[in-house]
């Protein structure tokens, strides 16, 4: 098993963001979770990445209880994550950012850089390397992320919404590159609200809303499902003569 | 936006040697004991401004109480030279590492409460200032009347009859202060302080231990300032608290860098030997006390407002004039 999240709950406040949620992420899958807006789904990354602390349950990263280990370290252990808000090195250019990223894997020089270009060639960007992050579109930025965490050499990415806001040639070839990266040995888990790409991509879903997994299954299950129509268009919606499960997919 | 930053390349070794041709040539070509002086003072401020270009400009932590790392340097040195009399050449390494040790303590203290931005800028200003107020108020700092180190010319006291000794041995050490940033430039580590100052989420989900990187800069950084103090005492042969401990002088160690070019191996040369013509200018035309400092702040509003990355740009900028310059 890559990753194995049990009962894990998060508490602002009043709010239980998070609550008892639990998931399993198996070695060489992709694996979705997907809900409806302010369901809790990139708290529930922040926790498993170790962004914030956990009110209680465990994170296990290939048999090692990770919980509460700070970022770094988890992210040497193999687990790295991507942000929805792209975070790029805005001053430096594509090279060097993804260099950051290689360096973890190699210390020398001139490896780091040369990976850092194959990784650039990986997610199509080979052509701006020279390019300053700063003057990058929003693809640009959402595969500067994508290739920054790459280059690391993860076992597991955690992937925050690489999708949004791109057009949809660019959600065909950001799914291929997520395709050959899962190909290429690497589990992915990623958040993702293009539902074609999810159904496309993913061997498995999670459903989250209101900060509890409501449902999980094969895509066809998951869209399927009762309880997911609800969280997605409202109680009453899942009286098949109202709404029909395609509208789920367009959500 | 086409011209990319391009900030972890290295420097090419021609560039490096014609910047050191001329500086070792330069007391030979202006013998005059004011051009010679001249030039220690800019070299001297070049090397103290690299010391904050190390941590602030590289690693983005800026600091407005750099004094502290000269003032520790330069009060264990002398403090070692006058009550067990330690040699000055000594003095040097224990000056960095008294230097080193204060950037530490402070680096730990500070990032382990995670202080970022200007509260990491006011709280190095609170050190500086608490120091410059123990010094004054204890015994073996002399106090308010400071400490005279005793003249004994010789080049085994650090003490050269010729101003151009002194030119020869902060050249040495600018020369290795511009060593640890052009390695910073090239290295991993400098790469890592570089992400660690533009996005410090980012750069932990990379992998990158934000604080023990931070603390390292800070070891390396407070070493240079340490060993400035250090040279300082023994060119004037004279530190009092003010001295030591002044605010004006973290401000300048700030300024040389950020004119110059905070972040790049030569900004603080570039803006030292800037600072250093503009006081030399003003005190030669005019009598007014500060002046240079006023024309110093105007430069710096000038520069920020027109070239926010440094003087430096000018010359990189003239380089890079063809797009896509870097391979």
């Amino acid at each position: 098993m890559m990753l194995q999240v049990s009962n894990l709950s998060k508490v602002f406040g009043g709010l239980r963001a998070v609550d008892d949620a639990s998931l399993q992420v198996e070695q060489g899958r992709i694996v979705a979770l997907i809900g409806p807006n302010g369901a809790g789904k990139t708290t529930l990354f922040a926790c498993i990445a170790g962004f914030l602390p956990v009110n209680a349950g465990r994170v296990v990263l290939l048999g090692q209880d990770i919980t509460g280990w700070p970022v770094h370290r988890i992210s040497r252990a193999g687990m790295v994550r991507t942000f929805q808000i792209t975070q790029p090195f805005a001053k430096l250019t594509v090279h060097e950012n993804i260099a950051v990223g290689a360096y973890q894997r190699f210390h020398d020089r001139h490896e780091a850089w040369e990976h850092a270009r194959a990784v650039a060639r990986q997610v199509g960007m080979e052509g701006l390397l020279a390019q300053s992050a700063l003057g990058l579109t929003v693809v640009g930025r959402k595969r500067l992320e994508l290739a920054r965490a790459l280059a690391t050499g993860p076992k597991l990415l955690l992937l925050d919404e690489v999708m949004a806001g791109l057009n949809p040639t660019e959600i065909l070839e950001i799914i291929g590159i997520i395709r050959a990266i899962r190909d290429s040995g690497v589990t992915v888990l990623l958040i993702e609200h293009v539902m074609h790409a999810v159904m496309s991509l993913s061997d498995h879903i999670y459903v989250l809303s209101y900060g509890k997994i409501i449902a999980q299954g094969s895509p066809r299950q998951v869209v399927n499902d009762p309880a997911v129509i609800e969280a997605y268009l409202g109680r009453g919606s899942a009286d098949p003569a109202v709404s029909a499960p395609a509208e789920v997919a367009h959500a | 936006m086409m011209t990319p930053a391009s900030e972890l390349k290295p420097i090419p070794w021609k560039l490096h040697l014609s910047v050191l041709a001329v500086a070792i040539a330069f007391p030979f070509v202006f013998p005059s004991s004011f051009m010679v002086n001249f030039g220690v003072l800019a070299l001297f401020y070049a090397f103290i401004g690299q010391s904050w270009n190390i941590s602030g400009g590289f690693a983005g932590q800026l600091s407005f109480g750099h004094v502290a790392f000269f003032g520790v340097g330069a009060y264990a040195s002398t403090i070692m030279q006058m009550r067990y009399g330690i040699s000055p050449w000594l003095g040097l390494p224990i000056a960095g590492l008294a230097g080193a040790f204060t950037g530490g303590v402070i680096a730990v203290l500070a990032f382990r409460a995670g202080l970022k931005g200007s509260y990491f800028a006011l709280i190095t200003l609170a050190f500086a200032e608490v120091l410059r107020i123990v010094s004054n108020s204890i015994g073996i700092t002399g106090g308010g009347l400071g400490l005279l180190i005793p003249m004994k010319i010789g080049a085994q006291n650090l003490q050269f009859a010729e101003r151009s000794g002194f030119y020869f041995l902060i050249l040495v050490l600018a020369v290795g202060s511009v060593a640890v940033a052009e390695w910073m430039q090239r290295s991993r580590f400098g790469a890592q302080l570089a992400a660690i100052r533009e996005n410090e989420d980012s750069a932990k989900a990379l992998g990158i231990n934000v604080f023990a990187e931070k603390v390292k800069v800070m070891l390396i950084s407070g070493a240079i300032g340490g060993v400035g103090g250090c040279f300082f005492a023994q060119y004037f042969l004279y530190i009092d608290p003010l001295i030591a401990f002044g605010t004006d002088k973290s401000v300048e160690m700030l300024l040389v860098a950020m004119i110059g070019g905070a972040g790049t191996v030569y900004g603080p040369l570039v803006g030292s030997v800037l600072l250093a013509l503009v006081s030399d200018v003003t005190r030669t035309l005019t009598q007014i006390q500060g002046l240079s400092l006023v024309l110093y702040g105007a430069l710096l509003v000038v520069i920020i407002a027109f070239l926010p990355n440094g003087l430096i740009d000018l010359f990189s900028r003239k380089r890079g004039g063809k797009p896509g310059k870097s391979k």
